[in-house]
């Protein structure tokens, strides 16, 4: 009789539960059916004052990003593993053209726009692992798209804009750092090829990209007649079955779903046409993109600090202690209040930075070094504000916030990424006290 | 088989994942700074006139797409959406911030356009998730004195200008067939509408936008209602745990539901 009931109650828990089941299924297939995405809507940022394609450009990335839930990202980043999918969807839809020329098959939008689409993809969610798996795409493709001959444009953007390849940027090295000038890996002429030596570190994408923009040194630091005419700037194949070319992934902090590598180069062969511009002119032309890189980083930050702040507002309102919502008492509300002060106007440092720097190619007067130093400090009061919102979002959550599950110890694992990259606060100090007080060089 | 021209009225609706609040002086809802997006219905419009085209679904094929939008200047920007969908083209009809129009005055000037850019098929959403009232598609139909599908969740072109729509009804389905000219309004289940890419987006940009006002159509936006109150519903009460199936009964019996 026992077994019988229990048996019945079994039975009709197994109903319960697949019709549970069911329902539960029909509610996320019509949710997806839908594009319903179950992200918050609510959106911390002030857009006032955003362009019209601006918006247009926050909103179709954020309805590709909406396919890609917090917990893909906490599986990847756990796993280690490549957001392939993500990259490939972005590609599918036009967005790794960007600022890629129309005639090359991109849309020939600015950095404005760009930085807009990379502080979407941070702020979705998805973080900095969802910036650096298409960053480089975005920014380091600028310089082949400006000084690159018309055969390697055609052979090589259509690719990068379609997905089919994938690039990294070959310029960090482990004895040079930021001091780009000395760096070390060689690139020798022999005939109608050239033979690289040396070795790069941090190349984000490395093990899933198949070209490289690589920086090399074709003269010695004490031949060349100045030290910037000294390097060159190529667009390789990162051919693994060749010889000559090794990497390894390096174990890291944040952004575990992206590998970035150290690359080690031993007499790899490239065909010379792979140069891009004329020999000596690396550095210039790597320069010429510096500036858009600081905004696309600062825009990333910014994403990265509005997604842990929302969260963290969210978790205060919702979080009940002591018969009270958390967010009540003034010692969790001023920290984050204090935060999204200081996230608005890095935001607006960020967008005067981008609307510069698009401004500067057509208006003469706007000079590279006001451009080089919005820029910079963007990039620093982004950072920055990114960070403070990130750690704040965890200390809100309690322990709780050292839960991967409320993806705030994620985001702030990864928002040490643009405090340390492309350049160090400290650099960008020396810049600034530079070239917009007039001090002397410290270094 | 006539080729097809289709008009594709859409409006700019507060965004459907927000939750809208009730203005301080009641008479309306807070939309000042308030994500807006096109009416989700009316993305199936779009996106199902696009399909027709590029499935080659009418004999006669399809010879343009007009978006159509009345509302305030930021209507514009889901015209652009639409256009990035794949619609040829739009014309807006820029009322004034705040201003809203009945569902009368927006099917008489939906009429007139249909006249105007001689199309045969209106495709809309069966209503609009701001004030839900369903009634512009009908009142076209009325107006023009042409069939009217609605709440449409399959449409098929067959010859001889018929089409076969198949309709959500209470229980079921229900599938009805008539010639063109005709209105269709759209339900959820007729399709996915896509996401605009990126060289869409772009493309759009270079798409013919006509403006409008209301008065190039001959009309005022004469109201038949005045709203007098606007309120949130009641809070609901949060429920009650019983301990067992008698405790339910109980329960329910105590509440004279049994």
């Amino acid at each position: 009789m026992c077994s019988i009931l229990n048996s019945r109650i079994w039975q009709s828990n197994c109903w319960r539960a697949s019709l549970y089941k069911r329902l539960q299924r029909q509610i996320i297939t019509e949710a997806k059916h839908r594009n319903l995405s179950c992200t918050a809507h609510r959106r911390l940022m002030d857009t006032t004052g955003f362009s019209e394609t601006q918006l247009a450009v926050r909103a179709a990335v954020g309805q590709v990003c909406s396919r890609f839930p917090n917990t893909y990202w906490q599986d990847l980043d756990q796993k280690e593993q490549d957001p392939k999918d993500f990259h490939a969807a972005l590609a599918h839809d036009g967005w790794l053209g960007i600022a890629l020329p129309e005639t090359l098959g991109g849309s020939g939008l600015g950095i404005s726009e760009a930085t807009v689409m990379m502080q979407t993809i941070t702020e979705s969610g998805a973080g900095m692992a969802g910036a650096q798996a298409v960053h480089a795409n975005v920014y380091a493709t600028q310089p082949l798209a400006r000084f690159g001959s018309d055969e390697q444009l055609r052979e090589t953007i259509p690719g990068i804009i379609s997905g089919r390849w994938r690039t990294c940027f070959g310029v960090t090295e482990p004895n040079a750092g930021l001091d780009t000038l000395r760096l070390s890996t060689t690139a020798k002429r022999e005939g109608d090829e050239y033979v690289i030596s040396g070795q790069k570190i941090w190349t984000t994408c490395g093990q899933v990209a198949s070209k490289m923009i690589l920086l090399a040194r074709t003269t010695a630091y004490e031949d060349a007649p100045r030290p910037s005419q000294a390097l060159s700037l190529f667009c390789i194949d990162l051919d693994r079955t060749q010889p000559g070319l090794s990497m390894r992934k390096i174990k890291k902090m944040g952004g575990r779903a992206v590998d970035a590598n150290e690359v080690f180069f031993d007499g790899y062969r490239i065909p010379a046409n792979t140069l891009i511009g004329e020999e000596g002119q690396g550095f210039k032309i790597v320069l010429h993109g510096m500036n858009a890189e600081r905004c696309l980083l600062a825009g990333e930050a910014l994403g990265l600090g509005y997604a842990a702040l929302t969260r963290a507002a969210t978790y205060a309102r919702e979080r009940v202690v002591f018969q009270r919502p958390i967010g009540m008492n003034q010692g969790v509300a001023h920290p984050l209040a204090d935060s999204y002060m200081h996230l608005e106007a890095a935001k607006l440092a960020t967008y005067h930075a981008a609307r510069l720097y698009d401004a500067s190619k057509t208006d003469s007067s706007i000079t590279q070094e006001v451009v080089g130093v919005a820029a910079n400090s963007a990039k620093y009061l982004a950072a920055e504000a990114a960070f403070t919102a990130c750690e704040r979002a965890v200390l809100a959550h309690g322990g709780m916030g050292y839960a991967a599950e409320y993806d705030v110890e994620r985001w702030f694992r990864e928002c040490l990424v643009p405090r340390l990259a492309p350049v160090s606060r400290e650099m960008i100090l020396n810049y600034v006290g530079e070239k917009a007080l007039g001090l002397p060089k410290s270094y | 088989m006539s080729a097809l021209r289709i008009l594709v009225p859409v409006k700019r609706v507060i965004d459907y994942a927000v939750k809208p609040r009730v203005n301080k002086a009641q008479t309306g809802v807070e939309t000042a700074g308030v994500k807006h997006s096109m009416n989700p219905f009316d993305d199936l419009s779009v996106e199902e006139s696009v399909r027709i085209r590029e499935k080659k679904r009418a004999p006669g094929g399809v010879e343009d797409i007009c978006a159509f939008s009345a509302g305030p200047p930021k209507a514009q920007e889901i015209l652009r959406t639409a256009m990035a969908m794949g619609a040829d083209r739009g014309i807006h009809v820029e009322i004034k911030d705040g201003e809203e129009l009945e569902p009368l005055t927006v099917a008489k000037l939906l009429k007139k356009s249909v006249e105007e850019q001689k199309s045969n098929l209106v495709i809309l959403g069966k209503q609009s998730i701001d004030d839900d009232a369903g009634q512009t598609g009908q009142m076209l139909a009325g107006l023009l004195n042409w069939p009217q599908a609605t709440q449409a969740s399959k449409i098929e072109f067959g010859e001889n200008d018929s089409v076969t729509v198949t309709k959500e009804i209470d229980g079921g389905v229900e599938t009805v067939r008539a010639k063109l000219p005709m209105v269709i309004t759209t339900d959820l289940r007729l399709n996915t509408p896509r996401y605009a890419t990126l060289p869409n987006i772009m493309k759009a940009k270079k798409k013919k936008l006509d403006k409008k006002t209301l008065e190039d159509f001959g009309l005022t936006n004469d109201k038949r209602l005045k709203v007098l109150k606007v309120t949130e519903p009641p809070q609901r009460q949060g429920g009650g745990k019983v301990e067992d199936v008698d405790g339910l009964i109980g329960k329910l019996k105590e509440l004279g539901a049994l």
